[in-house]
């Protein structure tokens, strides 16, 4: 596990360049490009909208789901106060940027890798399918609660194999489980990445630690400064000692985390 | 071109703006947001002489105009901050505080033996305050005779560099403490220390910290910080270094006002990594709006009615 230096990230300015919709509880984010030249798929970035002033005064972090030459997107889920606001952006309203943060997802060409999204989870796989080597060794199994709809799942779906399953009540767990476990089963020998829910992460990594699948989950935690300093979005590694999810995540290894 | 400048406490800083310890790691985090050099100086992440893991998660909180921290000093232990980070910061060139966790009299003394015997540590800043360890800080903190205890003993283990004691703002009289550390031989007292403080999560009906009790910090606890530094100007002759909810150029001129040679940036760090080298750029602006051109000047010329 390589601890990234971010001596290249800078904290941007950039435009919000959305239009303004009705708030929803899902948002598409597109900002200008804060003169990213690359990222790695996984990786995320803080934002924190410049006119929040200092009720908030934390930046939010969020997975990047895409990067092009002239925007950059993260998909947003409204769930508390920061990301509220933020799905109430208004054209033109500047948002303050640091980024790309983390280490991203392995990415090896002509490997069969298993895309397992939760939810927003979903957003680090889009540009993940994007900028792949080789996309047709890629498959997408997306498990949701909200409809279909709210999740640029249909997009994704066009480019690389892909199904989706949705929980329309806890009943559907068992077999949502079953539907996951047997497709990670498919990929002894491949790679498996994982971004979801908590619960759903620890589903993959206990499959994957018992059937010895190569998988790799991202985390989600709170975070202050998002790079490594504050100390407050620590998990326990392997070996039990507290690392920061921002710094040397977000992606792990299974068999290097206390999920 | 306003000279930005301080002396005090045998320290030469290029500006009054320090990056706080626990909200800068150990300033490297933050290199790539601004050139370190610029910095007045950097009190680096709590320092133990083991290596410490912290309190379990969550650990911190956001709360309106601020947030809560129960770290736990989590930090890699004295040696593997003077081995892996110490020769990596610009120390030439800005001043490398050193935070010092200690539970005992004698730890503390060992710890600032330690550090004292290093070339790039301009200073040691001595934590009798952190809230959040049932057994540490807090007992110091809260005692003006230990307070008086550890300075003394720090004060023989540095080696003549200066000794920074840092202030716990829960207590009765905050200017007590700051006599105690005066009479215990520190070089200066940086004020405040996070406010103990709590949240709670209606849905669950649990404390949002795990620690259930956690520090404040940010903007809510400035006017807290600045009748501690008030008060704490009014009694003791060495220097202060305020601390407390700074998150502009404005914000460290009140400070100085009051009295304090210096200033401490923390949770405005969160707001964006670049923030304190925002602070130093804007200094010489806020200061023309306060119709001076000299920190000295401007520093301790607070007009009481």
């Amino acid at each position: 596990m390589v601890e990234r230096n971010c001596r290249e990230v800078k904290v941007r300015e950039v435009r919000f360049l959305g239009t303004w919709d009705e708030p929803s509880d899902f948002v598409e984010l597109t900002l200008d490009n804060p003169g990213w030249e690359s990222y790695r798929p996984g990786q995320f970035a803080m934002l924190r909208a410049k006119h929040w002033g200092l009720e908030l005064p934390w930046g939010r972090p969020f997975s990047i789901s895409r990067v092009d030459a002239e925007s950059v997107t993260f998909f947003v889920q409204v769930v508390g106060r920061g990301t509220s606001r933020l799905a109430r952006l208004r054209p033109d309203d500047v948002v303050i940027i640091w980024g790309p943060l983390g280490n991203g997802f392995s990415a090896p060409p002509a490997t069969p890798t298993l895309l397992l999204a939760g939810g927003m989870g979903i957003a680090p796989f889009r540009g993940y399918i994007e900028n792949h080597p080789s996309p047709e060794f890629l498959h997408l199994l997306f498990a949701h609660r909200a409809s279909i709809d709210f999740y640029p799942y249909l997009n994704m779906s066009e480019k690389v194999r892909a199904e989706s399953i949705q929980e329309r009540s806890p009943d559907d767990l068992p077999l949502i489980i079953a539907r996951l476990e047997a497709a990670m089963d498919e990929y002894e020998g491949g790679l498996v990445l994982a971004c979801g829910p908590t619960p759903f992460l620890r589903t993959v990594q206990a499959h994957a630690l018992k059937k010895n699948i190569r998988a790799e989950v991202s985390l989600e935690k709170t975070m202050a400064c998002g790079v490594g300093a504050c100390l407050g979005c620590v998990c326990k590694d392997g070996q039990g000692k507290h690392v920061q999810v921002c710094a040397r995540g977000p992606v792990f290894a299974t068999a290097d985390v206390q999920i | 071109m306003i000279d930005l400048r301080v002396e005090f406490a045998g320290l030469v800083l290029k500006n009054p703006i320090i990056t706080a310890s626990g909200t800068f790691g150990f300033g490297l985090e933050f290199s790539s947001f601004g050139d370190l050099k610029r910095l007045g100086g950097i009190v680096v992440k709590g320092l133990s002489l083991k290596p410490r893991e912290g309190n379990p998660m969550p650990r911190v909180a956001e709360t309106p105009c601020g947030m809560l921290n129960a770290i736990g000093i989590q930090n890699p232990g004295v040696e593997a901050f003077l081995r892996d980070k110490l020769p990596l910061l610009p120390w030439r060139e800005t001043a490398i505080i050193a935070n010092m966790y200690a539970c005992t009299v004698p730890e503390f003394g060992e710890l600032a033996g330690v550090l004292s015997g290093e070339e790039g540590v301009a200073a040691l800043e001595v934590n009798v305050s952190c809230p959040n360890v049932t057994h540490g800080g807090a007992v110091f903190g809260q005692d003006p005779t230990q307070i008086r205890k550890v300075t003394e003993e720090v004060k023989k283990r540095a080696k003549g560099k200066p000794v920074i004691v840092k202030l716990s703002p829960n207590v009765t009289d905050i200017a007590l403490c700051a006599q105690a550390a005066e009479d215990g031989g520190a070089d200066a007292v940086s004020l405040i220390n996070t406010l103990l403080g709590m949240a709670v999560d209606i849905r669950t009906r649990k404390p949002t910290l795990a620690n259930v009790l956690g520090g404040l910090s940010g903007p809510a606890i400035k006017p807290v910080a600045l009748r501690c530094v008030h008060q704490v100007c009014r009694k003791v002759s060495i220097p202060v270094i305020g601390i407390g909810g700074i998150v502009s150029a404005e914000d460290a001129l009140e400070f100085i006002l009051l009295g304090a040679a210096a200033v401490q940036v923390g949770t405005a760090n969160f707001l964006r990594p670049d923030q304190s080298f925002r602070i130093i750029d804007d200094l010489p602006r806020a200061m023309i709006k306060a119709h001076s051109d000299s920190l000295g000047e401007l520093r301790g010329s607070l007009k009481l009615p």
